[in-house]
């Protein structure tokens, strides 16, 4: 593709072009595609909401299934990815590619820990019973309905939800961690992103901060509340 | 007619050879991809049509033997004989390869892709990989929807709309596979159109050329544009209910089984809350694009241009609080009927408002009525019989009682088969120069458009009557019932009249492949159109242009005061004319 003049900034729009909203490709792009995104997780998200406050009975006190202390750990841990994001994107915006890569990666390995813990707790809840049909016959968590501590009639709907909104979250910060981990050795350790051109991280880092506020929406109303 | 100035402007572009295989298999040309979509989707028309001729057979002749009946198996109709289990899954897939196989694909996969940076004057769409894998998720959704057919149990049966409980459990459906894999099905064609539609949208407000201001847009660009905004919005809903049903299906999850909490309305809010967008992205570009075709054909501006965007925005944005007029019969309160009815009937006065603007747009111009014009001007005509009967449905205390007969299927089909269809053979003739190179037969486009016209028409209009005698939707042997034997004549009349419409399209086909091959040579704008893609050669190249053109005025110049010729196109620049200021250059 050749354009009619030279010296395009690649960090401003397309070249030449009428006077669209002032922002590259990319970044438009991301920020086109996380409007689809939120309108998925509001599919979820309401659904939740609508069968929480419609059911046939009490909601299963905050704490007794999950662990609140280790998932409040991990939010802090997500949250500090993200501002690590803004370091990497701050470093590269200066120029210092050595620094980019230092936050990058450390954005990298939190978000695998988040994505780790959010496993292990996983497999931590269905050896004590809780499944995404609601809690298994026999299993330590069958007792506690059985004492009353669980409600009965809202144990399926629990496990539905719990399960479809904080397992399609942690594949997106899969698809986050996989992305940047590609990023990281295809572009970023080569010294392809520059002072000049960093469209790459302030575009993931978009994704990457969008995927942080849904889990922080996401602990509210699903662990706390 | 183009003068050796705008030549100059508008040069082609050339590009290195590439293998086979990276130019016409897994192409990221956005046109070698609106191509793709084109074939696959008209092949599933036909899928869809070969369902549909299946179900007129049942209707029609109740119990009797289908010719060929005897390859499908002794589960679906033994002895050639419909069973009612397969009746169903017809329907269910009738609707299913129609609605998101076909039309859908066929406006928005097909002419987004091809025509929008042709329209806007770029090389390609703003991330072609990413588009190149919108095409290939939606073959990829169209060949497991395809597979369901097959399978074990057969394939889903609760209707297009899927309404829990009946699909979600397979003890109530007798399907198993078949229904798990609709839903897989629909959560990758989904994802298709939303990055189909992430792309539209990037491409649409970033890569237009200098001069191409927004109230210069095409209508087709300004229909597709608003219908992506749709679909990028929509779709992931269907997608989260999908996933729902999946999971209800697969991993015994409860979300629509009210025996552990659930709510079986919760599926039908979900579903109708994408499903009422999802009739505008099914009909907002086919407006367009007739648009585009009735003032070419008429020689004369759109009547009432600004008018036209702004009712196509207003479509779209209230086409997000109706969908509760799918659900009138669900029990809801009759005060929340009464507010979806009336936000239903606003809706209509923007789509009257643009039938009156086609309508204006033709009075008095210099009609030519080709083929692509004939069935634009039938879009019209069908169009405004299918919101009528839409404006019935509207009115909750009306819809009780005709909520799911064929009152509702004939409105369905006015709108989509009279609206969009009619609009797609005006599209694929009138843009096929373009793609092709060549040119259809005039002849036989006129021959295969009074037919179709004439066989639609005795084959859906009759089912406004079979509805408002109260024949409901997909049944499978109305003359099990004593006030509906009295019109078996009338399902036998129609039946024939779909088989001999299905028949006509024949001569379609046979038009489309033989003139891909042996077709006239296309000059390089047979219709005398305005828009950019006619300063390029046909078919047109890779790259599209070497140079950015430049635009200098709309897109409806047609018999302007300032040229002999009756069109003047976007990219011709006049003595008159200033070039348009500088497209920026640090922007942040």
């Amino acid at each position: 593709m050749t354009h009619a003049t030279a010296t395009a900034d690649l960090m401003g729009p397309p070249f030449p072009a009428e006077r669209g909203l002032g922002v590259y490709n990319n970044k438009l792009g991301m920020w086109v595609f996380l409007a689809s995104e939120v309108m998925f997780f509001s599919a979820l998200i309401g659904a939740y909401i609508i069968l929480r406050f419609g059911a046939p009975g009490e909601w299963a006190r905050p704490g007794v299934v999950l662990n609140i202390q280790v998932t409040a750990f991990n939010t802090f841990l997500l949250i500090c990815s993200s501002v690590s994001m803004v370091k990497a994107y701050a470093a590269i915006a200066d120029g210092d590619q050595r620094r980019m890569r230092f936050w990058l990666l450390l954005t990298i390995l939190g978000g695998a820990t988040f994505v780790s813990i959010q496993l292990y707790e996983y497999v931590h809840l269905v050896e004590r019973g809780f499944v995404p049909s609601g809690v298994r016959e026999g299993s330590e968590l069958a007792a506690l309905v059985a004492n009353g501590t669980l409600p009965a009639a809202t144990m399926g709907l629990y496990g539905s939800t719990f399960y479809t909104m904080t397992g399609f979250h942690g594949f997106h910060v899969t698809c986050g961690v996989l992305s940047m981990t590609y990023l990281f050795f295809t572009k970023a350790l080569p010294g392809k992103y520059t002072k000049h051109d960093y469209r790459g991280i302030e575009t993931i880092g978009l994704y990457w901060h969008f995927v942080d506020l849904v889990w922080i929406i996401l602990f509210t109303i699903v662990y706390l509340i | 007619m183009t003068s050796v100035a705008a030549a100059a402007h508008v040069a082609p572009a050339h590009h290195a050879e590439r293998s086979f295989v990276r130019r016409y298999i897994f192409s990221t040309d956005h046109k070698i991809i609106g191509i793709q979509f084109l074939f696959t989707s008209l092949f599933f028309l036909l899928v869809g049509g070969l369902l549909a001729m299946q179900m007129r057979w049942q209707l029609g002749f109740p119990g009797k033997p289908m010719p060929g009946g005897g390859i499908l198996p002794d589960t679906m109709a033994p002895g050639g004989v419909i069973l009612p289990e397969y009746y169903i899954q017809l329907v269910t897939m009738h609707g299913t390869f129609m609605v998101f196989f076909a039309i859908m694909p066929l406006l928005v996969g097909v002419y987004a892709n091809f025509l929008i940076p042709l329209k806007i004057g770029t090389h390609d769409m703003a991330f072609p990989r990413i588009n190149m894998w919108s095409y290939w998720t939606f073959l990829a959704a169209g060949v497991v929807m395809l597979a369901s057919l097959f399978v074990p149990d057969g394939a889903a049966r609760a209707g297009w709309t899927m309404y829990v409980p009946l699909s979600a459990r397979h003890d109530l459906s007798g399907a198993s596979l078949g229904q798990e894999l609709w839903s897989v099905s629909i959560i990758l064609v989904g994802l298709s159109s939303i990055l189909g539609s992430l792309n539209y949208i990037t491409t649409v407000i970033n890569n237009r050329a200098p001069g191409m201001t927004w109230f210069r847009l095409p209508l087709s660009v300004w229909a597709l544009f608003i219908t992506a905004i749709l679909g990028l919005l929509a779709l992931p809903v269907l997608s989260g209910a999908a996933i729902m049903l999946l999971f209800d299906q697969i991993l015994g999850t409860h979300f629509f089984d009210p025996a552990a909490g659930g709510q079986a309305l919760l599926w039908q809010h979900l579903f109708w809350f994408f499903g009422h967008p999802e009739v505008y992205i099914l009909i907002l570009p086919a407006m367009g694009m007739v648009s585009d075709i009735i003032a070419n054909g008429s020689r004369k501006p759109i009547f009432g241009y600004h008018s036209m965007v702004f009712a196509i925005i207003a479509i779209a944005f209230l086409g997000w609080i109706v969908w509760g007029h799918h659900m009138f019969m669900s029990g809801m309160n009759p005060t929340l009927g009464s507010s979806f009815m009336v936000s239903t009937l606003v809706i209509a006065v923007p789509s009257a408002v643009k039938t009156f603007n086609w309508l204006g747009t033709m009075w008095r111009g210099n009609l030519r009525f080709t083929v692509p014009m004939l069935n634009a001007v039938a879009f019209v005509a069908m169009f405004v019989i299918g919101g009528l009967s839409g404006i019935y449905m509207a009115a909750t205390p009306v819809d009780m009682f005709i909520h799911d007969t064929y009152f509702i299927v004939a409105h369905i089909h006015y709108v989509l088969f009279g609206g969009s269809l009619f609009a797609l053979f005006a599209a694929i003739t009138f843009w096929f120069p373009k793609m092709f190179g060549r040119m259809m037969s005039e002849r036989w486009g006129k021959v295969h458009f009074w037919l179709t016209f004439v066989f639609y028409n005795l084959t859906f209009f009759p089912m406004h009557i079979l509805g408002m005698a109260g024949h409901m939707r997909r049944i499978y042997d109305p003359t099990q019932y004593d006030f509906l034997k009295p019109y078996q004549p009338l399902n036998e009349f129609i039946s024939v009249s779909a088989f001999l419409l299905f028949a006509a399209q024949a001569i379609f086909v046979v038009n489309f492949c033989w003139s891909l091959f042996k077709g006239q040579k296309a000059p390089q704008n047979p219709w005398q159109d305005n828009g950019l893609e006619w300063s390029l050669p046909s078919p047109a190249p890779h790259g599209n242009w070497a140079t950015t053109p430049t635009v200098y005025r709309g897109p409806y110049e047609y018999s302007s005061p300032l040229v002999a010729e009756d069109y003047l196109p976007q990219y011709r620049k006049l003595p008159t004319d200033r070039e348009p200021a500088a497209a920026p250059v640090a922007g942040h």
